[in-house]
């Protein structure tokens, strides 16, 4: 299996309104991927079709090598805002995960909630949002899927939280052999958590791969001013901004930069991440015709 | 999937629980008091229970009760079922356990919903077999301004199988309208407002097409006369309307109209005044027997008879079958709306 997830011409409407068009992704195996784009890009639609909570209203989305929503069992999901049954306790939530699922790993679970110190007799409704968000995880992890995916898991949390969420996932990544899809609009999050990386705007992909790749191969070309079309072919411009003497050029390229002219400086992946979302959000000004 | 359903469940489940069973309990302690007495007092028994304190308590809340279970467990149990976890999405957690929508939907429609028949037929059990003396002892012919036979509409669907129809119509009501509105007050409310209604309405707009009724036509006497409708005031009354009895104890009657030769429906003439005995309260001579009888002959001579459809008593249990089925029915149908609708987006 190489990938997990695959979309072909995946759409949702909603009304009249395409929260999700014409979007095609792939996601490989065995990587925490981070799915980045602005609010509205259609980040919470893709996942929620991967996991068959929706239908798509156009093209396909396929799961494991399976249509979505078919092998629940394989699947974690860990939904947006991470709802926990506020009037069952912590214990309840992990007797409901052992009952409703086959691979259930109660050992695990236990062990999760002992080092987080969570109490078994807890309401979940007397949580903080940090322990829900643990515990809602406890419960994606416990299952034992090949796949898990988190819609924007982090977003009600402190920045304390967050991070101890996020650390605490990459260790149950590293223990167990799954791979892992999660939604963001902070760049900060997915640096801190994932090695793979999706940009969506707008339903498209603009860039995916592996981060560590994505930063070998992204750089920052300052210079004195020179025509895009001047730059050799291997050279991909990403985003391009001109001053009266000086071109700032945004480029992924595979081969080493040669011409001497150029100031050559490395990218951080919110520079790559922004630059990628800046690219098409970019309103395409209506042209004013002059009428005669 | 039983286990979690129960676990979401047991608090509204013991509270309507407790009432139901203590009732119970209260009744099958008094039940055979009360046998007793009919059976010691025969003819007099119901007279005697005018004397009594608790059993005609215990009737009034034994009807009561069967007749708020309906509502109750359609707006407590049904409605919050899948709307509340729409409205804290924690359906959203549930779906993504290793178990289907429909297994999801299937077991808390089962247990809850048979529950809740289970519990009101167990209530309509208790009240009916400790109402059974009061019932058979006015079909019998006893006399009685508090209790109505019970084919009649206050006590009918508080008899039998009917409360089990309308829970499960009830409770299946909630929880559709509970996965269309997704808010788990405004379903309750709808619930509540609309179980209540189809109570309400059910008597006067349904029953009556359930079986077909016996059709009568009786010549009004002034030994089987039961009321008139006067309208008009001061000393010249107009006679709208009037009301025989059949001669059927126990039954209910569904309508009576006067009709002419022809049988078409007549408005009376106006001599019939002489027929009604004077209003309350007025000053006039009160018409003798004499003229009574008189006026009696003239509408019998002239043709008019009084058309009279009714359900006779021994129509108890068919209708009582009917009603539970359609209800049951009707259950069913929302229940499959239920399935085909939680198929949808839900997100």
């Amino acid at each position: 299996m190489t990938t997990v997830l695959q979309a072909h011409g995946l759409g949702k409407k909603y009304g009249r309104r395409w929260a999700l068009a014409d979007c095609d992704l792939e996601v490989p195996a065995g990587h925490v991927v981070g799915l980045v784009g602005p609010n509205g890009a259609g980040k919470s639609t893709l996942l929620n079709l991967a996991v068959g909570m929706i239908t798509p209203s156009a093209g396909s989305v396929e799961v494991l090598s399976a249509p979505a929503g078919t092998q629940q069992a394989k699947v974690g999901y860990v939904a947006q805002d991470t709802p926990t049954y506020s009037r069952l306790s912590v214990a309840d939530h992990l007797r409901l995960g052992s009952r409703l699922n086959p691979a259930w790993d109660d050992a695990l679970a236990q062990q999760r909630i002992q080092r987080l110190k969570l109490d078994p007799k807890q309401r979940a409704g007397r949580l903080s949002g940090g322990q829900r968000a643990q515990l809602a995880l406890t419960l994606g992890l416990a299952k034992r899927p090949d796949l898990l995916i988190l819609d924007e898991p982090v977003a009600a949390l402190d920045p304390l939280a967050r991070r101890e969420f996020l650390q605490d996932l990459m260790e149950a990544v590293a223990d167990q052999e799954l791979s892992v899809v999660l939604s963001s609009h902070l760049v900060s999050d997915v640096e801190r958590a994932c090695d793979y990386l999706i940009v969506l705007v707008e339903s498209r992909v603009q860039v995916s791969g592996e981060i560590d790749t994505l930063l070998a191969t992204h750089f920052r070309l300052t210079g004195p001013r020179r025509d895009q079309k001047d730059l050799p072919r291997d050279q991909h411009v990403v985003t391009a901004s001109h001053t009266d003497r000086q071109s700032t050029y945004l480029i992924r390229t595979d081969k080493p930069i040669l011409d001497p002219a150029w100031t050559v400086s490395q990218l951080t992946l919110e520079d790559l991440v922004l630059a990628y979302m800046g690219r098409d959000v970019q309103p395409e000004r209506p042209v004013l015709e002059v009428q005669r | 999937m039983i286990w979690l359903t129960w676990r979401q469940f047991r608090i509204q489940f013991l509270v309507v629980a407790a009432v139901i069973l203590a009732t119970a309990v209260f009744l099958a302690v008094t039940g055979p008091n009360l046998l007793d007495d009919y059976h010691r007092l025969t003819t007099n028994f119901i007279q005697s229970l005018g004397y009594e304190r608790l059993n005609p308590i215990l009737y009034r809340v034994g009807q009561l009760l069967l007749y708020a279970v309906p509502p109750v467990i359609g707006a407590f149990w049904g409605a919050p079922l899948i709307a509340r976890e729409l409205e804290t999405g924690t359906h959203r957690l549930v779906w993504s356990q290793s178990i289907s929508r429909w297994r999801w939907l299937a077991t808390k429609l089962g247990v809850t919903g048979l529950t809740a028949m289970g519990i009101t037929g167990l209530l309509s059990l208790a009240v009916t077999w400790w109402s059974d003396p009061i019932d058979d002892a006015i079909n019998a012919g006893q006399d009685s301004n508090s209790y109505l036979p019970r084919l009649f509409p206050p006590v009918f669907a508080a008899r039998g199988l009917v409360p089990v129809g309308y829970t499960a119509f009830a409770f299946a009501l909630g929880v559709a309208v509970g996965l269309v509105v997704r808010r788990t007050l405004v379903a309750l409310a709808i619930t509540l407002a609309a179980v209540i209604l189809v109570q309400a309405l059910t008597p006067s707009f349904v029953r009556p097409h359930l079986l077909a009724p016996t059709d009568q036509y009786v010549v009004a006497s002034a030994e089987n006369i039961r009321g008139f409708g006067l309208s008009g005031d001061g000393p010249n009354p107009q006679v709208t309307m009037m009301e025989v009895a059949t001669g059927s104890v126990g039954a209910w009657k569904l309508s009576d109209k006067t009709v002419d030769k022809s049988g078409e429906a007549a408005k009376l003439p106006s001599w019939v005044t002489a027929c009604a005995p004077a209003p309350p309260g007025m000053t006039q001579q009160p018409t003798s027997t004499a003229d009574r009888t008189a006026c009696f002959q003239r509408l019998s001579d002239e043709g008019y008879r009084q058309h009279v459809r009714y359900f006779t008593a021994n129509t108890f249990w068919a209708l009582q079958w009917r009603e539970f089925g359609l209800f049951l029915g009707l259950a069913l149908l929302l229940c499959g709306f239920s399935f085909w609708r939680i198929r949808r987006d839900l997100s």
